[in-house]
């Protein structure tokens, strides 16, 4: 056999590469191009006060993170003993964004379960959503003392991706 | 067709049927005529149709990032929906198909088209099927010009590659 002979061999090691490679990448998630732009305003009513309306633009000057989630949505449920436990350990302001929910059905779902939000912003139509390009639910963002996002998850927290990636890139926010 | 001295009834393949089963089927056969000609189409949500028919060209050039090889024009997603009513919200202030686009793209990125845009990220992906034929091709006739040599006695056997 010719040393020309393996070169279909090597051609083939290397595409056994690209499929190696290709099989740890998720193919539903869709990069944010929002990442290190500014976190788009929004004024919303709230879950503990439906009168009234607050703005994200109070939160200018904190760094604060932004949970998407719905009383309705399953995986949800996976990350929310993440996020109890993050907001008794943290002192970073966590705040819900309640997507496309009844009011009645989100209080009943955090009293059953537990509240680890400061606040939930009711966003019932889902069009603060749009400007901040959620298509799933649970996403969350994290965004800077200058009102930047600066990292998006989809899909719900797990201790280890809120201990390996997201608090070192706080803690390197300088908070 | 009745047989004879049976009286009137109708037979459908042999079986003698009630009477007034006839009128029964013939209502039912016209109700089913009548509601697939009225199952045509969902009633449009604006009563525009021009608006509604520049909205679905948009949709049609989108991606839904649910069912992602959906396009958005079809997909019965609930941000489906959300998003074809932000393209007609937006179509109907004013909005030309270019803008509403770029809002999509500005938020969603550049996933939500359905036609990857040709740009140097996605130089490979356009151009590397037709590249890999190129390659393809060239070493099939590299393949085939040795073997005629060797057919020809012009090279050695040893030059062959293996087959």
């Amino acid at each position: 056999m010719t040393r020309r002979a393996l070169i279909p061999l090597f051609l083939f090691a290397v595409l056994v590469g690209f499929l190696a490679f290709g099989l740890t990448l998720n193919p539903r998630d869709v990069p944010s191009p929002l990442i290190d732009k500014p976190a788009p305003d929004f004024v919303l009513p709230t879950l503990r006060n439906p009168a009234g309306m607050a703005s994200s633009q109070s939160m200018d000057g904190q760094l604060w993170i932004l949970n998407v989630w719905a009383s309705w949505c399953v995986a949800c449920r996976q990350e929310h003993q993440t996020l109890m436990d993050f907001s008794a350990q943290q002192s970073i302001p966590l705040y819900g964004l309640n997507y496309k929910d009844r009011r009645t059905d989100a209080l009943r779902w955090l009293d059953e379960r537990g509240d680890p939000y400061r606040d939930s912003f009711y966003d019932i139509e889902g069009r603060v959503g749009i400007d901040y390009g959620v298509y799933g639910v649970p996403e969350t963002f994290v965004i800077d003392q200058q009102g930047r996002i600066r990292y998006k998850h989809s899909g719900p927290l797990s201790p280890k991706l809120l201990h390996d990636t997201i608090l070192p890139m706080i803690r390197g926010f300088g908070v | 067709m009745s047989r004879e001295g049976l009286g009137k009834s109708p037979y459908l393949f042999g079986a003698k049927l009630a009477p007034g089963l006839v009128g029964l089927m013939v209502a039912l056969i016209f109700l089913l005529f009548v509601s697939a000609g009225a199952a045509k189409e969902a009633r449009p949500l604006s009563d525009d149709p021009e608006l509604e028919a520049r909205v679905m060209q948009i949709a049609e050039d989108l991606r839904c990032l649910v069912c992602q090889n959906e396009t958005l024009a079809a997909s019965h997603a609930g941000l489906a929906v959300d998003l074809r009513t932000q393209i007609r919200e937006q179509l109907a202030a004013g909005r030309n198909a270019e803008q509403v686009v770029e809002f999509m793209v500005a938020r969603y990125g550049d996933f939500i088209l359905y036609r990857p845009p040709f740009q140097p990220s996605t130089w490979l992906l356009w151009v590397g099927p037709f590249g890999l034929l190129v390659v393809a091709l060239w070493v099939m006739s590299y393949v085939i010009r040795q073997r005629r040599l060797v057919g020809d006695g012009l090279a050695s056997e040893d030059e062959e590659p293996d087959s």
